[in-house]
């Protein structure tokens, strides 16, 4: 459990359970109509056929199991509060064996008017966009990549979360005032990036560090076949800027195993947009963003390597190396569409197909938000079978291909009910080629099977 | 009001006697309407005799049986709100299996075009605008459809009157109805029995694309809320095709709640649990 309290300090959480529970309680003569507990235990493993980069320290399979329960009460008016702590154990890694709030808020709400309005305080998570290859667009929440590469789980963000719903549309106000950094796994882990994170330091842009006031707003709105929702953010980048750094990182770079690097959080603006217009079996996606603030080390390795110099000497520190670094203002976008055929092979299976074109203006320097790739210029082609049987037996399977490079990976996925309490889930997450020149190389053998067996209750 | 141009237009007057008239027995109309109209207005009166209950709570349960007799539940809850002069909204959560316990699917109905349609996946907290064209699927592998489930609303479908036939104690009517988005239904052809007095549905056999018996849906234990609106509180679908049933029991009905337009929005849906 290495670590874990500095990545979420306990007297934050406690911070936030005790304004939840005098939120609750300020409301006088509070009666409570509902409570329930539901929630899922899962035993999980994974195995890597291939060793890893640091075959000293990780291993090629691994076991768990995760908790996940929900506390849910309702009070008679609607009101409710939600709580959904989360544990993982992880054998082979303790940086990924690690815990989480995702949520522990008060939600209330009422009339405005013709609209209405609601308010979420605590912790909870937040999902924006249409795409599948990437979620663009979606940054309130931190990406907790300890959980899967893929990057769609997400760690509990502290929040004060209103929303105002009327005619004309749907508008959120989301106040941020704590960041979550990002997790990356540990030294006995797969699926990291060549080096460790520095375990103890944490490095922001701004002066309050992680205490940085962030701000998000949202409008959305249905116009007939067409969902719509502008976006944008404000505050502390979600992805960091990784600084090697005398001593503990040496100049062997990306590639050695024992260096040890800083995470840096610059300030970021965000401004996104997605839309999704269904016609018939026919859904069409569309996910674009403007971002500017973050940091990149990409085409200043000479300016980074003197100012490497000089700290190794003693004479900069780590200002002077996050100063070398190019300031970046990009767009990317997610394009596509699924079509689905129903009842197909004479059965009542569903088939699904599905087409995405991954753009990002960095290019090859483009930061990967869902690992392995970098989606840069990348196809996405996914199908996915529903076979509408008792079992809910599916079947999901996704291929990522760079098109100007030769890294390509597919994953497949099964998912079946055993009974009502039980499922079963397998997947292979493979990476069929990768480009040598592309920044995922040092992942290039980590291609993997997972399977869990999970009780739900 | 169709029915006017149903009529000719002579009977204009009459219009309401033949109304009242219709009550008493068919035979009467049959003389001055063909079984189209007779079979629309069945479909019209039994539609409009439900209008004004506002908005309704409810729990359904579901046993899906296979051949060999193995059952496995489905247990959700629905909320439905009346929208004057278009399709209903309806909101369900599903409690079990426990897999997908939390899974929301909103519904705004529509009488001319197709509905629209939205899943709240809650593991992931999103809200996913979903094609609402796939209405002959399976409800959950179960044997009714959504198409099954949705309110029949009359103007998706053309009618045509058969005859009347004892059903229990009852009168009943025998009418078949066919859709008109042809594309939009699994079915070429359904058979309804309604009985004369309450225009309540007993029986409905649903025909597949080759006009074969697919499935027989009976509805049973009626009960009466406001003193007016009747609501089943069990059906039971069979496919005849692969011996499989499921047996839906619905409880807890509630009418007029404080249910708003608002609950049926997607910020409602992410409310839903």
């Amino acid at each position: 459990m290495r670590g874990c309290a500095a990545r979420y300090p306990l007297a934050l959480t406690a911070i936030w359970l005790a304004a939840s529970v005098l939120a609750v309680e300020a409301q006088a003569e509070i009666e409570f109509a509902a409570w329930e507990l539901s929630g899922r235990v899962s035993l999980e493993s994974r195995y890597f056929p291939r060793t890893g980069i640091d075959p000293s320290h990780q291993s090629s399979n691994t076991n768990g199991f995760v908790v996940e329960p929900k506390l849910y009460v309702e009070e008679a008016e609607g009101s409710s509060f939600t709580l959904v702590p989360f544990f993982r154990y992880d054998s082979a890694d303790s940086v990924r064996t690690h815990w989480d709030l995702r949520e522990a808020y008060v939600l209330l709400f009422g009339e405005l008017g013709e609209g209405e309005w609601e308010v979420r305080v605590g912790a909870d998570r937040v999902f924006w966009g249409v795409a599948e290859s990437q979620h663009l667009v979606d940054i309130v929440n931190q990406i907790d990549f300890l959980e899967h590469p893929n990057g769609e789980v997400t760690l509990g963000q502290p929040m004060m979360h209103v929303t105002w719903t009327a005619d004309w549309g749907t508008f959120e106000f989301f106040g941020l005032p704590y960041h979550r950094p990002r997790i990356y796994p540990g030294q006995g882990g797969r699926l990291r990036f060549a080096g460790l994170l520095d375990d103890d330091r944490v490095e922001y842009e701004s002066g309050a560090e992680e205490w940085h006031p962030d701000f998000a707003a949202r409008y959305s709105h249905s116009f007939g076949p067409l969902d719509i929702g502008l976006s944008m953010f404000n505050g502390t980048s979600r992805e960091a800027s990784l600084i090697c750094m005398p001593p503990a990182c040496q100049p062997t770079g990306v590639s050695d195993p024992s260096n040890v690097w800083i995470p840096y959080y610059a300030q970021i603006r965000q401004f996104g947009l997605d839309a999704q217009l269904t016609l018939d079996a026919w859904l069409f996606k569309f996910e674009a963003m403007h971002r500017s603030g973050d940091r990149n080390a990409f085409g200043r390795e000479q300016e980074y390597g003197k100012a490497y110099q000089a700290a190794a000497v003693g004479a900069g520190g780590f200002d002077d190396l996050v100063g070398t670094l190019r300031e970046e203002e990009y767009v990317a976008a997610v394009v596509g569409g699924e079509y689905t055929f129903y009842s197909v092979f004479g059965s009542t299976a569903d088939l699904g197909l599905l087409a995405e074109w991954n753009y990002d203006e960095r290019g090859r320097k483009a930061l990967p938000r869902r690992q392995p790739m970098t989606l840069d210029n990348d196809f996405f082609v996914g199908a996915h079978l529903a076979f509408n049987d008792v079992e809910s037996t599916e079947i999901t399977a996704a291929f990522f291909t760079d098109a100007s490079r030769a890294t390509r990976t597919v994953g497949v996925e099964f998912d079946r009910r055993l009974s009502d309490q039980w499922s079963l889930h397998a997947e292979s997450s493979l990476i069929l080629s990768m480009d040598p020149d592309d920044i995922q190389w040092v992942g290039r053998r980590d291609s993997f099977f997972e399977f869990h067996l999970e009780y739900n209750f | 009001m169709r029915m006017k141009q149903a009529y000719p237009s002579a009977f204009g007057l009459l219009a309401p006697c033949l109304v009242l008239l219709s009550w008493l027995g068919t035979s009467l109309l049959v003389h001055s309407a063909t079984p189209e109209e007779i079979g629309l207005k069945i479909a019209t009166d039994a539609s409009d005799k439900d209008e004004g209950f506002g908005n309704f709570t409810a729990t359904q349960a579901m046993v899906l049986r296979n051949k060999q007799g193995q059952e496995s539940r489905r247990q959700l809850r629905v909320k439905v709100l009346e929208v004057n002069g278009d399709g209903d909204k309806s909101l369900m959560v599903f409690d079990e299996p426990r897999d997908v316990k939390g899974t929301a699917l909103l519904t705004h109905g529509h009488k001319q075009k197709a509905d629209d349609q939205w899943l709240y996946l809650p593991a992931l907290k999103r809200v996913k605008r979903i094609s609402s064209s796939n209405r002959s699927g399976s409800f959950m592998g179960s044997e009714f459809s959504y198409e099954d489930l949705s309110t029949p609303e009359v103007e998706k479908y053309t009618y045509r009157y058969l005859r009347d036939e004892p059903c229990g104690d009852l009168t009943c009517t025998v009418t078949e109805r066919f859709p008109v988005d042809k594309k939009a239904s699994g079915y070429s052809r359904q058979v309804v029995w309604r009985d004369k007095g309450e225009l309540r549905t007993w029986k409905v056999e649903y025909y597949d694309r080759k006009d074969a018996h697919l499935k027989t849906l009976t509805i049973g234990k009626y009960q009466q809320y406001l003193d007016k609106y009747w609501r089943a509180e069990e059906m039971t679908m069979v496919n005849h095709l692969t011996g499989k049933s499921t047996v839906l029991t619905w409880a807890d009905y509630q009418f007029r709640t404080k249910l708003k337009k608002r609950d049926f929005s997607k910020t409602g849906l992410k409310r839903a649990r």
